[in-house]
C-alpha cells in the first residue's frame, strides 16, 4: 500500500495508511526524499495517525527520514502518535530522538512556519 | 486448554502485517483493551521480524490462554533458522547481529507477562510470550 504524498506550498505531507509494511516504509523513504529534491520543499509532515503499531522498523525509518530530510536543509515533523502507539513504544525503548513531533497536522503545519521564520 | 488457535506462516515484511492484524483481532476478542492490543500487536510485530530477518521463515501461533481465574493470550513465534548463538546475550537491550534491529527481544519481554525463549545453534528458535488480562 503506497502512502500518498500531497504538496502544499513549500510543505510535503505524507499519510500513513493503517497497515504498511517495511517494503512500503522504504519506498515512502525514498519517495519523499525524491520529492524533496524535485520541490525544493522546506518542510515535511508525516502523519501517522492512522498507524496503529509502530515497531522498531517503522520508528527506525522515520528516524531516517527526518535526519536526510534535514541533511537537505528542511525540517520533518512526525504528527498524530495514538497514545497507546506511543505507550508501545516507549515499552520497547524507541523514543524518535531528535525527531520533531506534534499533536496533529494542524500544529505541525503551525511548527514548521514557526521554523522557517527563524530559518530565513 | 485453549479454544482458539491460529497460525501464519511468516515469510516475507507483508506476513508480519497479517501475523500482528491477526493478534490484535484475538486480543480484542479475548477482551483486552485496545491499549494492550496494541502492546501485543507490537510484540508479534517484533517477533516475526526477527523470523524474517534471521531465519527466513517460520511460523506464529496464536493462542488464547485459559487460566483458573483469568484469560491471556499466547503467541509463540518459530523457527528452523540458524538459532541464536548467545541468548542471554540477545536478551540484553542494544545487542544486535543484524544492524540496529536490537530492541526486539528485551522489548518483546517488557511490551508481555511472560516470556520463555529456546534457541539451539543450527535447529531453530522458539519464543513463547504470554499477556494476561488484568
Amino acid at each position: 500500500m503506497e502512502v500518498p504524498i500531497l504538496k502544499q506550498g513549500a510543505v510535503l505531507i505524507a499519510t500513513f495508511q493503517a497497515a504498511l509494511s517495511d517494503a512500503d516504509l522504504n519506498h515512502l523513504r525514498s519517495a519523499l526524499v525524491q520529492q524533496v529534491v524535485r520541490f525544493r520543499s522546506r518542510g515535511v509532515i508525516v502523519d501517522v495517525t492512522a498507524m496503529d503499531v509502530m515497531d522498531s522498523f517503522a520508528s527506525r525509518t522515520l528516524r531516517e527520514i527526518a535526519h536526510i530530510i534535514r541533511l537537505r536543509g528542511a525540517e520533518t515533523v512526525i504528527v498524530g502518535i495514538q497514545p497507546e502507539v506511543a505507550f508501545a513504544m516507549v515499552q520497547l525503548g524507541l523514543t524518535l530522538e531528535g525527531v520533531a513531533t506534534a499533536l496533529d497536522l494542524e500544529e505541525g503545519l503551525a511548527y514548521l512556519n514557526q521554523k522557517f521564520k527563524t530559518m530565513k | 486448554m485453549s479454544r482458539v488457535e491460529i497460525r501464519v506462516t511468516i515469510s516475507s515484511d507483508q506476513d508480519i502485517v497479517v501475523a500482528r492484524q491477526k493478534g490484535r483481532s484475538l486480543a480484542l476478542e479475548l477482551g483486552f483493551s485496545s491499549g494492550d492490543a496494541t502492546l501485543i500487536a507490537t510484540a508479534i510485530s517484533e517477533l516475526a521480524r526477527n523470523i524474517v530477518s534471521y531465519a527466513g521463515s517460520g511460523q506464529i501461533a496464536l493462542k488464547d490462554l485459559q487460566g483458573s481465574t483469568r484469560v491471556g493470550i499466547t503467541v509463540t513465534a518459530s523457527d528452523t533458522g540458524p538459532g541464536i548463538p548467545n541468548v542471554s546475550q540477545a536478551l540484553r537491550d542494544g545487542f544486535s547481529t543484524s544492524g540496529s534491529l536490537g530492541l526486539g527481544l528485551p522489548g518483546v519481554r517488557r511490551l508481555m507477562d511472560e516470556f520463555e525463549i529456546d534457541s539451539k545453534p543450527g535447529q531453530g528458535t522458539r519464543v513463547v510470550v504470554k499477556k494476561w488480562r488484568p
